[in-house]
């Protein structure tokens, strides 16, 4: 009788769960040596490229607009914590709303191009954005919502405390990831690489490929806007750099920059940006250059990132980045 | 005073004429890009750079070499078109066999260390330039007052998005361009070089971008933020022509102008949406855009 095996969870330490584990570990003694606040912008930012890489690893949808979901979800937290009074927990979940409810309308648009129109009808739509918040009086133009207070989460944890902070970022971050992970591991996001990989053949299966991009748009979105919440809580500010179509840039070059559709590599990237941006903060436009010129380097010689670089060494010693 | 529909009809032919202008720049830019996207299927996001430099050269030539704008009409395609070649030689052809999204990345890029390296080399406050001492002054039409410079911008365009339809459809060295833009295989075992038709191509769409940046030196200021202002417009406008067709860009172009200048009047509230607006009307009813072949 030919029995199919069923695969037992193999719960023995495998170099691939030894080095999540250390990187845990790292992430909760670093506030210990490495400034908070730099730690929470790349841990935000990283959340950011993740969202983005959803959509551009897994389905192969390169979006020029996130900046729209980030930014939004960024003022509407800010509003809501300072304006209504909101809790961190309530206000950061009115902005991952708000930025699923726009990517919703957005993506339902969008998804009726492809390619390259995909990604300058999502620009267009993000440049369209940015222009409602310079106009909208709640997002105060220029000036953006200043002083936005951390509060209390859930009542009583003081917020203001930045190691309570930093690790509130980090449980958000890491629940967010092992989504994303349960996402593209599920059965919907076989689908989804199925049509990354062939269109046409996952319509000829019966799928129906619109939903099915159009959901993992909106969960995209939603994740990105989660992003820009966090944001906004940390660093109690939501302004108009948040929205700019220089914000979507930013995370289209953390993601090729670490390796796009892997898992870690965004994470990598974030960090690597924010990096730069803070070393070279003072030097006016070199961030611009700089980051033109990784761009170039990118497309030109490593394609596959810093994931795909170190990906066959790391491979060797049985780590699926 | 004259009312129509309300308005004072000054204000309302003054802002037809503005939309007339920035139709005519949108016009000259989605001309451009669709060229490019015709042959080489990438999406020149350097096109806002371009156009950019090619108003700094007008401002550069006429600071450092006495060269007035007429010399600059001249000067700046040539050399913002030798750059544009460079760019297409050295970086651009390694992409062709990619997937397309690779070369709007590249070009991203690109877009970033030129307007980076202008902001760090000349600040973001812009620079004015003068009308040239020709075109000042204006008529008095009886409705409304036109500055000859305005009246020449349109029409300049206006002859070079024509003389460019002219030389795609009705001359041989266009219908070798069209040929190759259908099936660049089959063009090239005719024994037309092809790669040379490609370079050049991206060539001459670099240089309408920076003819387009010249005729915008005296109305706008000079500023590295001017191409990206205008470039992230012009994609709008061409997904809503779709890039099929290059009478269909031109004449999206305008129309999308004027109606932004109407906006203005009407409700300036939405001037600056109104053709993302369009755009999403249009991907409702028509996805491939209104002058778009195929999906």
């Amino acid at each position: 009788m030919n029995q199919k095996a069923i695969p037992v969870r193999n719960r023995a330490m495998t170099p691939q769960r030894l080095l999540v584990l250390a990187l845990l570990l790292l992430a909760l003694a670093a506030p210990f040596g490495i400034y908070p606040i730099f730690l929470m912008k790349g841990l935000c930012f990283a959340l950011f490229a993740a969202a983005f890489n959803l959509l551009l690893g897994y389905v192969g949808l390169l979006s020029f607009g996130h900046a729209m979901f980030f930014g939004f979800a960024s003022y509407v937290t800010a509003h809501a914590a300072k304006e209504w009074g909101f809790s961190p927990e309530l206000a950061i979940l009115a902005g991952v709303a708000t930025a699923a409810a726009l990517g919703l309308v957005t993506g339902w648009l969008a998804i009726r191009r492809s390619g390259i129109y995909f990604a300058m009808v999502t620009l267009a739509f993000s440049q369209m954005m940015f222009f409602v918040a310079i106009q909208a009086p709640f997002t105060h133009g220029e000036d953006g919502i200043q002083g936005v207070p951390r509060g209390h989460l859930l009542g009583f944890i003081d917020l203001n405390d930045s190691l309570a902070m930093y690790y509130f970022v980090l449980a958000v971050f890491v629940a967010s990831l092992l989504f994303i992970h349960r996402i593209v591991t599920s059965p919907f996001g076989q689908v989804l690489k199925a049509i990354r990989d062939n269109e046409p053949r996952a319509i000829s299966l019966g799928y129906e490929v619109e939903r099915y991009k159009l959901l993992a748009f909106v969960l995209s979105a939603a994740l990105a806007g989660l992003a820009g919440s966090m944001k906004s809580v940390v660093f109690q500010l939501a302004s108009l750099a948040d929205v700019h179509w220089h914000a979507s840039g930013e995370v289209v070059l953390m993601t090729l920059l670490g390796g796009v559709g892997t898992v870690f590599g965004p994470t990598v990237g974030a960090f690597l940006v924010v990096a730069i941006q803070n070393y070279l903060s003072e030097t006016g436009s070199w961030v611009t250059i700089i980051q033109g010129v990784i761009f170039i380097l990118c497309v030109l010689m490593f394609r596959r990132g810093m994931a795909g670089m170190l990906g066959p060494m790391m491979k060797k010693r049985g780590i699926d980045v | 005073m004259t009312l129509l529909f309300g308005i004072p009809i000054q204000a309302l032919f003054g802002q037809l004429l503005l939309g007339l202008i920035n139709g005519a720049f949108y016009a000259m830019l989605s001309l451009g890009l669709a060229l490019i996207f015709g042959l080489l299927n990438i999406i020149n996001f350097t096109h806002g750079a371009q156009y950019m430099m090619g108003a700094f050269v007008a401002w550069l030539v006429l600071g450092h070499a006495g060269l007035g704008y007429w010399a600059a009409l001249l000067l700046a395609p040539l050399l913002v078109g030798a750059l544009g070649i460079l760019i297409e030689r050295t970086m651009l052809s390694r992409l062709y066999k990619l997937d397309h999204l690779y070369g709007l990345l590249l070009t991203f890029g690109l877009a970033l260390v030129i307007e980076g390296g202008f902001r760090q080399l000349y600040g973001i406050s812009g620079a004015p330039y003068a009308v040239p001492e020709e075109l000042q002054g204006g008529w008095n039409l009886g409705f409304m007052y036109l500055p000859i410079y305005r009246g020449w911008v349109v029409l300049a365009s206006l002859f070079l998005c024509l003389g460019t339809w002219l030389l795609i459809e009705k001359t041989k060295l266009g219908s070798y361009l069209r040929a190759a833009t259908e099936n660049p295989q089959l063009v090239q075992a005719f024994g037309v070089n092809v790669p040379v038709l490609v370079t050049l191509t991206y060539g001459f769409g670099v240089a309408l971008a920076a003819i387009a940046g010249v005729l915008a030196a005296p109305i706008y200021s000079v500023n590295p933020l001017m191409g990206s202002n205008i470039i992230i417009v012009v994609f709008a406008v061409v997904v809503i022509g779709g890039m099929g067709s290059i009478l269909g860009a031109i004449v999206t172009g305008f129309m999308l102008g004027l109606l932004e200048g109407l906006t203005k009047v009407f409700y300036p509230e939405a001037a600056s949406t109104v053709i993302f607006v369009v755009m999403a009307i249009v991907l409702m009813i028509k996805p491939q855009g209104l002058f778009g072949k195929g999906s």
